[in-house]
């Protein structure tokens, strides 16, 4: 689904990554992970076709990625909802440049309202909303598109232990129900190995490990302790190297 | 309790109870028929508003209607162009910082040598003052627009025409209605002073006419009536902006 070679890239004189190789295969769920500033965002922007490369390449089902692409859908941290719309047209936006008829749009932004369970805040502006809500929302925005590939940036960092358990849930339950590759940037370990059949571990500009997670999809895991083990992995990969920068 | 508790809520009604009561204040305080009564002049005008007041109200009106209508046919567009581009900033906004803070007021005279003594100059003297309040409004109102946002609506999908109708038009309305309010509370006190030249028009002519005249009464009547004009196009500005940004007024 997607295949990363060779890729380097710079704002003005930083290399923010360097060397980057990465394959995702299709339907399947990939985290990254790692300190901040690292460059996952730029990596996430990149896949996105948000921002432009010159050295290396991307390829999204076999084909180069240049510019947005139509079944790619994006959910970044926190501007992702227009403020000016409310969240029925917020979520009806996606449809209606893509010239779908009003009838066929209202029936399919009702039904991930209701899918969703948010079919009582569709007349609220963004403003109006929760933390917990608004994700809800951007993922009912980003879903109504039927994407092949879901790109989410730390969707989950601004809110509460409880709302992120509920919405790394739901995310799980959304994987299994329709098929669909997703790449997450998370800070959070737990969420790395909850969501993640592979976990991307980068450290400044580059990847440092690869891991498998044989337990992923399960979602009594938070209570088996291979779970904490495969977490505990992840911890001392992403604390390797951390005590010779320090002097 | 109750009525006072009203009035309060109505903010425009609490406005003029005050003014009115510091008004009062100062007439029985200065004791000269210079301040006139409250209450002789609220006579006065209602006996002046249909036949004389409304008309040069109403040649008021056109006036500052048409320069704010000028100015957002040029400042807009303008706006927009140095708010996307980085190079028209670079270029443009150097000149806009040096011209924007000259008193325009002072080139009344030349205006009217080249434009002509008539409505021309005034409008256009308005227009040279408040396009900037536009200009830069719109400009900043781009600039506010988080990237993030622009990342987010490229990827839904939306073209290049879309972007200024999702995303860049609603981002700057708000700002563009608070360089209008401020454009129409200058545009009035520069045509108080512009119509003063070459007419004999205009609710800023009435009052340093009745001045001259050493009519108080029927000068405070026009001081009334301009203060109204003012107040009702800024209540316009509410309406209107209630209506186009309901996003704006949330609690
Ligand atoms: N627009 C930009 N211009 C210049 N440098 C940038 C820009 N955006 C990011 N950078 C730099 O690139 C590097 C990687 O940034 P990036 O946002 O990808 O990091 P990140 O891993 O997502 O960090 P975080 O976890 O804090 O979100 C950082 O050093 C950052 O300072
Ligand atoms: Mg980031």
């Amino acid at each position: 689904m997607i295949r990363v070679r060779n890729l380097n890239y710079s704002y003005g004189s930083d290399l923010v990554l360097s060397n980057i190789n990465l394959s995702i295969e299709e339907n399947t769920t990939c985290t990254i992970i790692g300190p901040s500033g690292c460059g996952k965002t730029t990596l996430l922007y990149l896949l996105a076709g948000l921002i432009d490369y010159t050295d290396g390449e991307i390829y999204i089902k076999n084909e180069k990625v240049r510019g947005s692409r139509r079944e790619t859908g994006v959910i970044l941290q926190d501007y992702g909802l227009l403020p000016w719309k409310t969240v029925w047209n917020n979520i009806a936006l996606g449809l209606k440049v893509r010239g779908m008829e009003r009838e066929q749009l209202n029936k399919e932004v009702s039904e991930i309202l209701r899918e969703l369970d948010i079919q009582e805040l569709k007349n609220k502006y963004p403003s109006q909303l929760s933390g917990g809500q608004k994700q809800r929302v951007t993922i009912a925005r980003t879903l109504v598109i039927k994407p092949d590939l879901l790109l989410l940036d730390e969707f989950t960092s601004a809110l509460d232990a409880m709302t992120k358990e509920n919405i790394q849930n739901l995310i799980l339950n959304i994987y299994k129900k329709r098929p669909v590759t997703i790449v997450f940037v998370t800070h959070s370990i737990e969420e790395a190995v909850f969501l993640g059949q592979k976990i991307v571990i980068m450290d400044k500009a580059k990847i440092k490990k690869i891991i498998d997670n044989p337990y992923f999809g399960d979602v009594e895991i938070r209570s088996r302790i291979d779970y904490y083990n495969i977490c505990l992995e992840v911890r001392r990969w992403l604390e390797e190297g951390k005590n010779h920068e320090t002097p | 309790m109750k009525l006072l508790d009203k009035m309060l809520k109505n903010k425009t009604l609490h406005g003029i109870i005050i003014v009115i009561i510091i008004w009062y204040l100062l007439h029985i305080s200065v004791e000269s028929n210079v301040i006139p009564s409250p209450y002789n002049t609220f006579k006065r005008f209602f006996h002046l508003f249909p036949k004389v007041l409304s008309i040069h109200l109403l040649a008021s009106l056109v006036r500052i209607m048409t320069a704010v209508g000028i100015s957002i046919i040029i400042g807009v567009p303008f706006g927009l162009w140095i708010g996307m581009s980085k190079k028209a900033d670079s270029i443009i906004s150097p000149v806009v910082y040096i011209l924007y803070p000259l008193p325009k007021i002072a080139f009344l005279p030349i205006f009217m040598i080249l434009l002509g003594i008539g409505n021309t100059a005034k409008i256009t003297l308005i227009v040279t003052i408040i396009i900037f309040q536009i200009l830069i409004g719109v400009r900043d109102g781009i600039k506010e627009i988080p990237k993030e946002l622009y990342y987010s609506v490229i990827s839904m999908g939306v073209s290049k025409a879309g972007m200024y109708r999702h995303l860049i038009m609603p981002a700057i309305l708000p700002r563009l209605f608070s360089a209008l309010r401020l454009s129409l509370g200058i545009s009035i006190s520069t045509l108080f002073f512009a119509e003063n030249f070459a007419t004999t028009y205009g609710i800023g002519y009435y009052i340093m006419n009745a001045w001259v005249m050493v009519d108080y009464l029927d000068m405070f009547s026009g001081i009334l009536a301009l203060s109204l004009l003012g107040l009702l196009l800024l209540r316009l500005m509410d309406l209107l902006e209630k209506k186009f940004c309901p996003w704006v007024f949330l609690k």
